[in-house]
């Protein structure tokens, strides 16, 4: 095999510098915008390096009582529904995975059915509604509890555990519950990392059940309030003071760092959990 | 013997009821609320005693000049992803399968999954941001090299480059995994059998790589097909405003501001129903074709 380095290879080499500096370039610039001083931000001398490193931009966000609210709301969301959700989609899914399970196949039917119809957003939300779930941690939980999807990956993996392991558990006299619980769970660890993962992250991204189903200021994530403060420009009192002072906060400044500090979570714990989200998505892909 | 086996499987049943109880109240329940869109629903009397109405809604959404529109926007905004967005992982994959410098390789794919964990509000936020006449970093660039500032949010022809353009930086890298890992999976003799015959790498990638991930291609495009008016509420809704409604204004969002924010429940579900019916035509068809070509279906 030859090793010649074409022009190929070189053009190669340029497009996917250009894709990962693309993927790249909005985060190194919204972090250099916010350390930078007003000074070079206001007139948009700022591209990629910092210029006039200050932090004091990120003492103002921090300052901003509805961020820690929203980062605490998405916290509880995150945990709380995680869990359940985890809980319930797994017990389902092993279920579900018995090829002898009585009526296994209407059940199934039954669950794949609402992948391809809906009652649509208002029913839905009239329905919510008249679950009396509106403005409570519940909104954020329940609609969403169990994903289809998630379902069918895990019932793939639970029939992809030999017979023979939970036969062997049965023979020494466990009952089914059991069995589960301490056979097969423990054995799914990469698919119950993965898809909790999957719960996870999809709960604290959650925009669209915030904005329907949350009106009481003090319930919203993260999410709503970041939209808030980015797009809809609710910029708190003590900030746009603090702003327009001469000595150095500028609007654009404070609008990346709260984008930063929303996002930071997911780009710290990134580089450690993606191998688990790759795996995840090979999964899905064998019965897709 | 029914009653045997239900017996022998009341654990499961046990463990699977509190999923189809959740089925039921969220999926199913909704399904059966559809009825507000034949009826005037009130707030007060519910939806069981409202006034049957019949297809008033139905009428009025088509008889309103702007519904063209909105329906045009859905299929165009979910035609263009398809034709811009699905072409975009494949690209990559190949490009990271040519590449030797394996530490490189790596990075550039961990670096391009970055993107698609952004939520639809930091995403938004950022292209915003990015995009700003006055602030944003594209409009500087623009005006280094010149050109006038384009206010690219608030003007409706630029609205499907941005959306389009954004989902494909979001979801390039991920979307190209499951390509990557159908390239592992190629038998290297081939290759070697190719080199053999004088095939060089363009060939190569032609007559080999190409015909050994196609059925990744194929499945996958299919489903992408289904799912082709089934794009996310949060973006389209972030990123449009009136100023944009001309191209940005979708199904869906139209039927969150007739329903949610206006109120008109029974007028919003109609709308809503009428596209669901479309869009599980698509997903049916899609399922039958990909179940007949590539024996891989959904159900």
């Amino acid at each position: 095999m030859t090793k010649r380095i074409g022009v190929f290879d070189i053009v190669n080499v340029l497009i996917l510098a250009f894709v990962a500096a693309v993927a790249l370039f909005p985060f190194i610039h919204m972090a250099s915008v916010s350390l930078s001083s007003a000074h070079y931000v206001v007139r948009n001398e700022v591209s990629f390096w910092p210029r006039g490193l200050q932090f004091d931009v990120y003492g103002e966000v921090l300052r901003d009582n509805r961020l820690l609210v929203g980062y605490k709301n998405t916290i509880i969301y995150v945990v709380l529904g995680t869990v359940l959700s985890l809980f319930f989609t797994s017990l389902g899914a092993y279920s579900l995975s018995k090829r002898t399970l009585t009526f296994g196949k209407p059940i199934m039917l039954f669950i794949v059915f609402t992948m391809l119809f809906s009652g649509g957003m208002i029913p839905t939300y009239l329905v919510v509604r008249s679950y009396h779930l509106m403005d409570t941690v519940w909104a954020m939980v329940l609609p969403g509890l169990v994903s289809t999807w998630n379902l069918i990956v895990m019932r793939t993996f639970f029939q992809g555990i030999p017979a023979e392991i939970e036969e062997s558990g049965k023979i020494d006299g466990l009952s089914d519950m059991r069995t589960l619980f301490s056979i097969v769970l423990p054995l799914s660890k990469p698919v119950l990392m993965t898809i909790g993962l999957f719960y996870a992250v999809g709960i604290w991204n959650n925009f669209f059940y915030a904005l329907l189903y949350l009106r009481e200021e003090s319930l919203y994530p993260l999410q709503l309030v970041i939209r808030n403060i980015v797009m809809v420009g609710q910029i708190g009192d003590a900030i746009t003071s603090a702003a327009s002072d001469q000595q150095g906060i500028v609007l654009e400044s404070l609008k990346y760092a709260f984008i930063l500090v929303g996002t930071l979570p997911i780009l710290v714990v990134y580089p450690f959990i993606q191998r688990h989200f790759v795996n995840g998505v090979l999964i899905g892909s064998v019965k897709g | 013997m029914l009653i045997r086996n239900l017996k022998r499987d009341r654990t499961y049943f046990l463990l699977l009821a509190p999923v189809l109880l959740y089925y039921v109240l969220f999926k199913y329940v909704p399904m059966f609320g559809i009825i507000v869109s034949f009826k005037d629903y009130n707030l007060f009397a519910g939806v069981w005693k409202s006034d049957w109405v019949g297809l008033k809604y139905y009428k009025m959404f088509f008889q309103n000049p702007d519904a063209y529109d909105i329906i045009k926007n859905t299929f165009v905004l979910g035609i263009y992803k398809v034709v811009f967005g699905f072409p975009a992982p494949i690209i990559l994959a190949l490009l990271l399968n040519e590449l030797r410098w394996k530490a490189y390789k790596r990075f550039v794919q961990t670096v391009s999954y970055l993107p698609h964990f952004l939520s639809a509000v930091v995403a938004s936020g950022i292209i915003i941001m990015l995009l700003s006449p006055s602030t944003g970093w594209i409009n500087h660039v623009i005006q280094s090299f010149g050109f006038e500032p384009i206010n690219f949010l608030q003007q409706a022809s630029w609205f499907r480059t941005v959306y389009i353009s954004s989902e494909i930086w979001q979801e390039i890298g991920w979307g190209s995994i499951i390509y990557l890992a159908a390239l592992t999976a190629i038998d290297p003799q081939l290759y070697e059998a190719a080199r053999i015959d004088g095939a060089n790498r363009w060939k190569q990638t032609l007559h080999v790589t190409l015909p050994g991930i196609a059925p990744a291609i194929v499945i996958l495009f299919i489903l992408q097909i289904g799912k082709i008016l089934e794009f996310g509420f949060d973006k389209v809704y972030l990123l449009s405003n009136p100023a944009t409604y001309g191209t940005s204004d979708i199904i869906a969002t139209y039927v969150y501001r007739m329903g949610i924010i206006q109120g008109n429940f029974s007028y919003a579900t109609a709308i809503d129903l009428f596209m669901g019916l479309i869009g599980l035509v698509f997903v049916y068809s899609a399922n039958q074709v990909s179940r007949r070509l590539g024996e891989t279906s959904l159900w």
